[in-house]
Parts: C-alpha cells; structure tokens; sequence
C-alpha cells in the first residue's frame, strides 16, 4: 500500500512536469489543428541543453532559459519547413525530429549526462525548505503549471494569439482578413516547442540525468494527457478549464503508468500500454456516437 | 473620377502546358468606377469566380495588372491585399472561424489589414459596436455574441461574414455567389442585407450569381463572361430594362449555342 501511495505521488510530480509539454502539443494539435512530430526531439532538446549546461556549472534557472530557447528554434524550423517549403506538417516534424537526434548528441557530446552530482532547482528548494525532494518537485511543478496556463490564457486572448486560433479554425478565412497565417503558424510551432523543451528541461532536473532517447513517443504521452481530459471533463468551454484538463489528463496518465507497473507491467511494455491506451482513448467518440445511434435506432423501432 | 478597380489585359491558365491546360480568363479588361456595383453571371467555368479570386490575390496572374484605388496590387500576396478588399464566400463555411464565438470572428474582421499586436483581441468598446452592428442584421444574434459561430444556421453565418466583410469600409466587395448554398427564402433575407449594406456604405463591389433575375435586380451594372471573355457590359437604365431571356438571347448569340446551364434554365 505504502508503496502505492508512493508512487502515486511520484506520479502526481511527473504528471506536472510532463504536463507543460501536453500544453505545448495542444497548441499545434488543438489550436493550430496540424500534427508536430517534432516533440519527441525538441523535449530531448531541452533536457540535453539543460544538462550541458548544468553539468557545466550553469545556475539551473538559466540552463532552463536556455532550453526553452532552444525548443523555439526546433519549433521555428518545424514551422519553416511547413510554410516555406510546403512540406506537410507531419513530414515537416519527422524531418526535424530526426535531424534534433544527431544535434542532441552533438549538444552533449555523448548520450546520457548524469546530473546527480549537480544542484537543481528542486534540490535547492528543497534544501532551503526542508521540504522532501517529492514535495518539492510537487510545489514547484504546480506553480510553473498556474504561470504557464496563465501566460497561455494570456497569450491566446491577444490580437496575435486570436489570429492564431483562428488560424487553426479557418485558414482561408484569416487570410481574407490580413493575416500572414505563415507566420502564425511559424509562431505556433515555436511556443509549443518551447513548451516541450521546458519541459524536458524540467524532467531532466527532477530525473538527475539527460538521455539522448528521452523523448521517444512524447508525443504520443502528449496526446493520451490531451485525450484523457478532454474525456474527463467534457463541460465548459473557458480555456483556462480546457488547459487544466490537460494537465488532470496528464497526472491521469502517470497514476495509470503507476498503477500497471505496480502490478507487475513490464517497463519495456510501457510505449506499448501508452499506445494502445491512446488508441482506445481515440476510439471511445467513435464507439460512443455508434452506440447512441443504436439506441436511437432501437426506441423508433419500439415505438 | 479615378477608377477604383482597373483591370488591364488580365490572363489566366490553370495547369499550363499540360493535359488539363485550362484557360479560365482571357485578356480581361474591367473598370469600377467608386460607387459601382456590378453582378457578374456566365455558364460554368466561365472565369466568373476567378475574376474575384485574382482581385483578392488568391493566385497570381499570367500578365496584366490590376490597380485597386489608384495603387498597383498585382504583385502584394493575399494577406497584404486584404486591407482593401472585403470578401464573402459560396460556402458559408469558408467566411467565419467556427471554433470561435460570433464576437471573436467580428474582433478579427475589425482589424482587417491592421498590426496585430500583443493587446486584447477584443476591447469593451467594439463588444458594444458588435451589439450594435449584429442587431441591424435582424436575426436576433445579438444575444448569442458569445457563441460559437459553428452553432448557427448557413444563413446566419453568410449575414455575419458580409457583415465581417465590410464592418472595416472595404475598397471593393468581393462576393462570390454567397447566396447560392442558401434555401430561396434565406438566399433572399441575405441578398437585402448585402444590397442594404453596399447602399449605405455606398460601397463598390463585384457580387457573381447564377441567378439572373437577382443579377437583373440588384447592382447599377452588370458583366457577362463566357470562356473567359468579358462578353456584354451594361450599365443604369439600360440594365434595369433587362428581362431574363433578353440575357438568354445575348449568350446564345455570342456562343451560337443554348445557354445550357440546368441551374440558370431552372431559375428562369
């Protein structure tokens, strides 16, 4: 039981930190309505920068600026190919995200850097407060989601975020009326990687290493967190409530991973259950919009 | 007067160079004076549709130039030309945001052609114009300003998009058959807010139709195409004398063919 609990807790701070990246696939994947594979590599991104740079006796603040920064510009090339080159956004993501491969190794030097021995911003508050690294990890993790879903509620009710959203709802339309929707994109892609990269910044802290491999299938994790809120909290339409969902979703998600590992789900199964889990998440309208009509076939029929 | 739409020696060709060459307009010349209103109707494919689409930059042309209010917009993409010109779509679909509420897509049209900036993409100042504005319409949206667009009727989203279309005085109106996907009664509740709006703002504007008694009726002049060409012009009372099969007659002599178009026979 005890063990349980805890790792439902540890879900509870992973979940957090994850979350910032679901908020970012949101933008491209809700917002902008296209498909950015880039993720898996801008996330790795973030956390081989974050590494160097720690690892390098970098304050943690800045080496976390720094990935941020750096996610953008993945973000910008993403966003380049698709509007410049006409490459499809999907292909567009794949050529970024395979190119981010060879770059983060090249921003490493090698393929893991262990950060144990380095300070971090949880282990500093932790030390200052006395509060367990967990809690820590928690109290900070929570604060960074209230800042960022309020910069996004922010950032997405100005002209430009408008614009924006707008893009991603009718691209025809928005041009009609002014707008480069090129460069809307463009500045899409870059805040959601940012996003990603920040939060693999993030995790790579909180984990005490970066690993080349790090973002294999964030993408797909960034979707089930997006898929699962949105099943379970289905009313309102305020978006501040639609971004909290996605990070409910997110914590959802990691509880589930706890739970199945508890009960003796093999870790090199784990990308199999977050695919099958997302695949059925997908389905679920689908069954459910079946079924309805079914029901409604069979009362006229009763009637 | 200065012209405000000039159109010299415009030509067109889809998929040049191949199977499916296409050459949709040909050596078209057309001026609007400010003030002019002008219904455009042809058979299909008769460059009708195109015609707008070149004015509002959708695709560039092969030669010629178009110069809108006395400055040359041949080469400026879309998104730069869209300062001048107000536009409402066939498809009702196609002219609002669905996934954003009514005020949202007003919000934007109120900035057409300005710098989009970090302030507040709606001000408390244009949520009271809005009211105003939408209540004019007639159709009692003025209450729903904070729905989704998507929840309204085909009919209510072509009124809100010629609304979003013009809410920034427009240099030209580009309106492209906008009431050919509504049912008549509809079609018709719309064509009287674009003829209202057009005379009150004294707007000049281009409105393409199938139908041939609104293109009779409506407009101070009126343009028929065919191939590509620019095939009879007519202004004022010349036009307002029009009957239909003065119209038939006119495509059949210039074609040496019936007008063989089963939605224009059907609206006969």
């Amino acid at each position: 039981m005890q063990s349980i609990l805890l790792a439902l807790q540890g879900a509870l701070s992973q979940g957090l930190l994850w979350a910032i990246m679901a908020l970012g696939v949101y933008i491209t994947f809700r917002l902008l309505n296209t498909s950015d594979l880039s993720v898996d590599g801008s996330f790795a991104t973030g956390g081989s920068v974050a590494a160097i740079l720690i690892s390098n006796n970098v304050n943690p603040i800045l080496a976390i600026l720094a990935a941020i920064f750096s996610g953008a510009i993945a973000g910008f090339i993403t966003g380049f190919l698709h509007t410049k080159c006409k490459i499809p956004a999907i292909l567009s993501g794949i050529l970024t995200q395979l190119s981010l491969y060879s770059i983060n190794l090249r921003i490493m030097g090698r393929s893991n850097i262990p950060l144990l021995k380095y300070d971090n911003i949880f282990k500093s508050f932790s030390e200052s407060t006395g509060i367990n690294t967990m809690m820590s990890t928690i109290i900070i993790g929570a604060i960074i989601i209230v800042l960022v879903i309020g910069i996004m509620y922010w950032f997405f009710g100005t002209e430009i975020g408008s614009a924006l959203r707008a893009t991603g709802s009718n691209e025809n339309m928005v041009r009609s009326l002014g707008v480069d929707t090129n460069y809307a994109k463009i500045i899409g892609f870059m805040i959601a990687n940012a996003l990603v990269a920040f939060s693999g910044a993030l995790v790579t802290q909180s984990q005490g290493y970066a690993d080349v491999k790090m973002g294999t299938g964030a993408i797909v994790i960034g979707l089930a967190s997006i898929i699962i809120g949105e099943v379970l909290v289905r009313k309102g339409t305020n978006f501040a409530l639609k971004l909290s969902a996605i990070v409910f979703g997110s914590i959802v998600y990691r509880s589930a991973v706890a739970v199945v590992l508890q009960l003796g789900l093999n870790t090199d199964d784990l990308k199999l259950f977050t695919a099958v889990l997302v695949a059925i998440a997908l389905t679920a309208p689908v069954i459910v919009e079946s079924s309805d009509r079914n029901k409604m076939v069979k009362s006229e029929e009763e009637q | 007067m200065e012209a405000m739409l000039k159109l010299t020696n415009i030509n067109k060709t889809f998929n040049p160079g191949t199977i499916n060459e296409n050459k949709v307009l040909n050596n078209v010349n057309l001026t609007l004076e400010p003030g002019d209103f002008v219904t455009v109707i042809g058979g299909n494919g008769a460059g009708k549709s195109t015609i707008l689409n070149v004015v509002a930059g959708v695709f560039p042309v092969d030669t010629g130039t178009i110069i809108l209010d006395g400055e040359d917009i041949t080469k400026l993409p879309e998104h730069k030309r869209a300062k001048h010109i107000g536009r409402v779509f066939q498809d009702p679909m196609q002219g609002t945001a669905a996934d954003m509420e009514i005020q949202e897509n007003l919000a934007m049209a109120n900035r057409r052609g300005k710098n989009r900036g970090l302030a507040w993409g709606i001000t408390k100042e244009e949520k009271e114009k809005f009211y105003k504005l939408v209540k004019e319409l007639g159709l009692g949206l003025e209450d729903r300003l904070s729905d989704k667009v998507g929840l309204l009727s085909g009919g209510q989203r072509q009124a809100l998009t010629l609304l979003m279309s013009t809410i920034q005085k427009p240099d030209i109106l580009l309106l492209d058959e906008h009431t050919a996907a509504l049912d008549p009664k509809t079609a018709k509740i719309v064509l009287d807010i674009t003829n209202h709006i057009i005379e009150n703002q004294n707007l000049t504007a281009i409105m393409v139709t199938h139908n041939m008694r609104d293109a009779i009726k409506i407009g101070n002049r009126l343009v028929m195409m065919s191939e590509g060409n620019i095939i009879y012009d007519v202004k004022g009372e010349e036009k307002s004398k029009l009957k239909v099969d003065d119209l038939l007659k006119k495509f059949e002599e210039y074609s040496g063919d019936e007008f063989s178009n089963d939605r224009i026979l059907l609206q006969r």
